[in-house]
């Protein structure tokens, strides 16, 4: 016998959770439904299953006015991370975003995917993109132009999250609500430095520079 | 264009987040690994605004059938218990998340990854390259067919062994929900010494789990497991960002 592992049946009943799951508080408000499936480390062996060949593509090759965002992951020891995946997420330089959860609609810029992954085996990752445009805060403002980044790796259980801002885009970045949260030095740790090609962000996971990492 | 403006009234949804009493934390001191890496600083609350509640859509052009089953590859069929590993995808509020991206990685019978770093002298089977990729339908399922992964041996303290577990990545509709987690088979006599699992909180390690389906077991063919996923829901009342009256 043989079974198509594409055919999923009908379900019968809709889905219950186990018993004895309680509710809680969420971050901002109201109660879960359902506990949240916890979170565990990408191990050693991320690249079998989250290698893609154009994963560092968040804009197609060659697109005009692309840029590579470059930069190393460092550990507590000041060594680099040779085994982390760098994912990014980010607006178009019209400050769209291509995802029909945009509520001004999903935008279309051409060539643009937007979210990128990139591993660090070489000891850098570097992601090939488009600078994004600003993007409204929510709060009447506009925030700074901004790459939203996933760090993931052996050794951290639940993934990471930082912002890349701009070296070159001080105006907008003394006006941006969430840098303007943090202390002077904190804050750097936040900005990518224009390169030949683009920009460098490096990250360090502790130390003195330890990066500003966000929950969201 | 949209983007050069503070923007018009903007209806966000707001992603919950589980209490910090049943989320894993970043570092585990019993993980060794987690020493030099896990961020010391409590990390910064950062607001949910349209870089976090939007993500990106990544289609079927990025899956194949053939994805979805670890069983048949290179031309013959691995070694192994053959499982079926299925269930839902959902959100904290219980709906389903359609069309997702799962993609899954995992060792051999023999508890061996196809990756240069792991030297565990277990066989490499030339039939199993332990990758799968499948999408959620339009009710949240999903499903593939592999082989049950073996223990391993992994050194972060004298006889370490990694309890079986099948490796999940899972976009949800947003950069909130994106979630990267492990698999356990039920009843595992591996638990105990294992500190990636109990890393998880005591009251939601249960979660991490999978469960034996008779009803699902193939007859004469495969083992069958159940595995529900559920990615952080929103908030049901939607809230109005403050409008500046700026529209472009």
């Amino acid at each position: 016998m043989t079974t198509d592992p594409l055919h999923v049946p009908d379900v019968s009943e809709p889905y219950q959770p186990l018993p004895g799951r309680t509710r809680h508080t969420g971050f901002l408000t109201g109660p879960l439904r359902l506990g949240t499936s916890p979170s565990a480390t990408v191990g050693p062996y991320l690249a079998i299953g989250l290698t893609w060949p154009d994963g560092i593509w968040a804009a197609e090759e060659g697109t005009e006015g692309g840029v590579w965002l470059r930069g190393r992951v460092f550990d507590g020891a000041g060594d680099v991370v040779p085994d982390a995946m760098v994912e990014t997420w980010q607006a178009d330089p019209d400050g769209g975003f291509p995802s029909p959860e945009d509520p001004r609609g999903a935008a279309t810029y051409p060539g643009f995917r937007g979210f990128a992954r990139a591993q660090t085996l070489t000891g850098e990752f570097g992601i090939f993109t488009l600078k994004p445009g600003r993007v409204p805060d929510g709060e009447g403002g506009l925030q700074a132009p901004h790459v939203d980044v996933s760090i993931f790796a052996r050794g951290i259980l639940d993934r990471v999250v930082t912002r890349i801002y701009f070296a070159d885009e001080a105006d907008a970045n003394a006006e941006d609500v969430v840098l303007r949260g943090l202390p002077e030095d904190r804050r750097r740790t936040l900005v990518a430095e224009r390169t030949d090609d683009g920009y460098r962000f490096d990250v360090h996971l502790q130390g003195d520079q330890e990066t500003v990492f966000f929950a969201v | 264009m949209t983007g050069t403006t503070s923007g018009s009234r903007l209806h966000l949804p707001r992603y919950l987040r589980e209490d910090d009493s049943l989320r894993t934390p970043v570092g585990f001191p019993d993980y060794k690994s987690t020493g030099l890496r896990a961020p010391l600083r409590t990390p910064v609350d950062l607001p949910q605004r349209l870089t976090e509640v939007t993500g990106p859509v990544l289609g079927e052009d990025r899956v194949k059938a053939e994805d979805a089953d670890l069983t048949l590859r290179n031309g013959g069929e691995a070694v192994g218990q053959r499982i079926l590993v299925y269930g839902r995808v959902l959100d904290s509020d219980g709906r389903p998340v359609p069309d997702a991206l799962v993609e899954v990685w995992q060792a051999n019978a023999g508890g061996r990854y196809r990756h240069v770093v792991d030297v565990f002298p277990a066989p490499l089977d030339p039939h199993f390259d332990g990758l799968g990729r499948v999408m959620t339908d339009s009710l949240g399922r999903y499903e593939f067919m592999t082989i049950k992964p073996g223990a391993y041996p992994w050194g972060n303290h004298h006889n370490a062994w990694r309890p079986a577990h099948i490796h999940f990545s899972l976009f949800g509709r947003a950069f909130t929900q994106r979630l990267v987690t492990q698999m356990y088979f039920p009843d595992d006599q591996l638990f105990g010494q294992d500190p990636i699992f109990n890393a998880i909180p005591a009251a939601a390690r249960h979660r991490a789990i999978s469960q034996f389906s008779l009803e699902r077991t193939v007859d004469n063919w495969a083992l069958a497991f159940e595995w529900n996923i559920v990615l952080r829901g929103t908030d049901q009342t939607p809230f109005e960002t403050e409008d500046d009256g700026d529209v472009a």
